[in-house]
């Protein structure tokens, strides 16, 4: 996201704040370490007037967090988040929030296709979707409160990408896949070059609201694992959580209570109203797939490349900082 | 000010990145599956199987089938009979062999909870009975929906009861159809009672195997658990009425809820007298 805003000559500054440091080259992007729930932010936001905060830090993936860091990240570190936007004399003019389409959740009474403005039919039961939900409500309370804020939510779909690790990815890089027997769900994937470019346009256009976003098309759980080519293993229909706790232990597959009820009912968003604000995405459903397994077969082959780029804090600031540096004129 | 906290390593060295001079792939699909779940390969399947049914067992025979629409979004209700309802897939049979075009049967979300019944009926064309799923296929797509307004009341009546429609629930598929813009045509169906009629039922099973009712047929009594899929040869016969076209705006939030009971209950009328008619007709179950 960085590096996609640093070639834009009319952003002048951009600040990074992350637990992690970043992986990618950055020219000009300034970088914060920051804790789990960003107790920071309402500090720098005051001292670099910041004017856009693009928040991409929700956990949607439950198997590789605790509960309660789930909880600390998403819902406390969302709250000093709105909190540092919306403090009083605060610069800051335009939140976008990347949120997740599990906030639907996925059940027997669902519409095919959910639009922005439907509720979900079945009570929200994963620690995720819960999080989610309430992370979306202090968005909406944000937005009603700061009417001259320009605040966006974006619930994409499964994402899939070259990078990305999701309960989903890592299922189909496997030799097999999990899969509730006689159920075969339609699912829709995004790519993960469009959750960017969608990030970038929602941020750029300045375009308020709620939006689904999802590649064209829907493809059958059954397709998606063949054009993988993992095998399925199907669980049984009736008690499938406890069917598939000793897999689990075993390592052989990833099943959080979200993809169960998933590869139960699947579900479908409506992308029309993203699509009126002039975005589409690049991938389809299916393109989305067939790139993330191309990019494993490439992993398989040759293995990790270790990082071309390791970020180091005292290299970075001298060549941002120091006189010596003869920086070229943007 | 942009944060990057997503784990994007190692990009750069891994896989080039495609930039946008570049269109990726549409990606290649292996089924034919449309958004709906229902597969065109499934379906010829499907039509291949039931086809000696329709033709010899039921011998199926249409009166009106021209009201059917070539071309634009219209919806098809039905009356709804026999313990395991023959008739949804002997109209959406009909109509696709002799229209030459797909018909979506709307049918109750717990199709969709139950395992391969609920993957094979999605995929010969079985969409939940959602009101915005209805809408879609008919208004955005011009697709031809079936739905039964008398739910499971319809098949889980009694042989003493046959013939007898039921109350059309709450006159939802007349709304839809407003809102839609499309015309409902109805379509009164002979021979389904018959074909699996019911003796008595067993609510205390029914409850126990979460399904809406559980029938004792006369095919179960007779045949034993072949009954479950053996039906008796009654003849079909189904007479396509006059398209309703109602005078209303499309696309409205909501419409007079006395308007749409009076319209359902009209088409209900209607349907019940075309059905009795029939019976009058009708010499012989089993010879029409």
């Amino acid at each position: 996201m960085a590096q996609a805003l640093e070639s834009d000559p009319e952003v002048e500054m951009i600040l990074g704040m992350g637990t992690r440091e970043p992986t990618v080259p950055l020219e000009r992007t300034e970088f914060v370490k920051a804790d789990q729930t960003y107790s920071i932010l309402s500090r720098i936001v005051g001292a670099t007037q910041v004017d856009t905060i693009v928040h991409t830090f929700l956990v949607v993936d439950s198997t590789r967090v605790s509960s309660r860091a789930l909880h600390e990240i998403n819902v406390i570190g969302t709250m000093n988040l709105l909190a540092a936007a919306g403090q009083s004399g605060s610069p800051v003019r335009q939140v976008v929030v990347k949120s997740s389409t599990l906030v639907y959740g996925s059940a027997s009474t669902d519409p095919t296709w959910f639009r922005e403005e439907m509720a979900r039919t079945s009570p929200a039961r994963t620690r995720v979707e819960r999080s989610l939900l309430e992370v979306e409500g202090f968005v909406r309370d944000f937005a009603e409160d700061n009417p001259a804020t320009v605040v966006s939510v974006l619930r994409f779909a499964n994402v899939l990408g070259t990078d990305i690790v999701t309960p989903i990815s890592s299922n189909l890089s496997r030799p097999i896949c999990p899969a509730i027997a006689g159920y075969d769900p339609l699912l829709q994937f995004v790519e993960e070059d469009d959750v960017v470019r969608c990030l970038e346009h929602v941020t750029r256009q300045r375009i308020p609201g709620l939006y689904n976003v999802a590649g064209a098309g829907k493809l059958p759980w059954s397709e998606v694992t063949g054009i993988c080519g993992t095998r399925l293993l199907p669980i049984s229909p009736v008690g499938t959580h406890t069917a598939a706790i000793p897999l689990v232990r075993l390592g052989l597959i990833e099943f959080p209570p979200e993809l169960e009820s998933l590869l139960r009912y699947g579900r479908g968003v409506d992308t029309t109203r993203i699509g009126k604000t002039g975005f589409s995405c690049r991938y389809t459903s299916a393109g989305a797939v067939e790139n993330f397994i191309r990019a494993v077969r490439l992993r398989r082959s040759v293995g990790d490349t270790p990082p071309s780029y390791t970020y180091s804090q005292d290299i970075e600031q001298f060549f941002r900082h120091s006189p010596a540096v003869i920086r070229s004129e943007r | 000010m942009g944060r990057e906290t997503t784990p994007r390593e190692q990009r750069a060295a891994l896989v080039p990145l495609p930039r946008s001079e570049e269109t990726p792939s549409p990606g290649q699909r292996l089924s034919d599956v449309d958004e709906w779940g229902r597969s065109e390969h499934t379906r010829s399947i499907a039509r291949r199987v039931f086809a000696p049914l329709y033709d010899n067992w039921f011998r199926v025979e249409w009166e009106g089938l021209e009201k059917i629409p070539k071309t634009g979004g219209a919806l098809l209700v039905a009356n709804h009979a026999g313990a395991i309802p023959s008739d949804a897939p002997t109209i959406m049979h009909g109509i696709e062999v002799e229209r030459g075009r797909p018909v979506y049967g709307m049918a109750d979300f717990f199709f969709r909870e139950m395992p391969w019944l609920g993957t094979v009926w999605a995929r010969v064309g079985g969409v939940p009975a959602h009101p915005d799923n209805a809408l879609r296929l008919l208004r955005d797509q011009g697709q031809l929906a079936l739905v039964f307004p008398e739910g499971t009341k319809g098949p889980s009546k009694t042989y003493a009861d046959r013939y007898r429609l039921r109350r059309f629930g709450r006159g939802g598929f007349v709304e839809i159809a407003m809102r839609a813009g499309v015309p409902v045509i109805p379509i009164a169906v002979v021979g389904a009672e018959e074909s699996m009629p019911i003796v008595f039922r067993i609510p205390s099973l029914a409850r126990l195997l979460g399904v809406p009712y559980f029938p004792v047929t006369a095919n179960m009594l007779l045949f034993g658990p072949l009954g479950l899929a053996l039906y008796f040869p009654a003849k079909f016969k189904l007479r396509v009425l006059d398209p309703v076209t109602f005078n209303v705006p499309s696309g409205q939030e909501r419409y007079s809820k006395s308007r749409v009971m009076e319209e359902a209950e009209k088409i209900r009328i209607n349907m019940q007298e075309t059905i009795y008619e029939m019976l009058r007709e009708r010499r012989s179950v089993w010879f029409g």
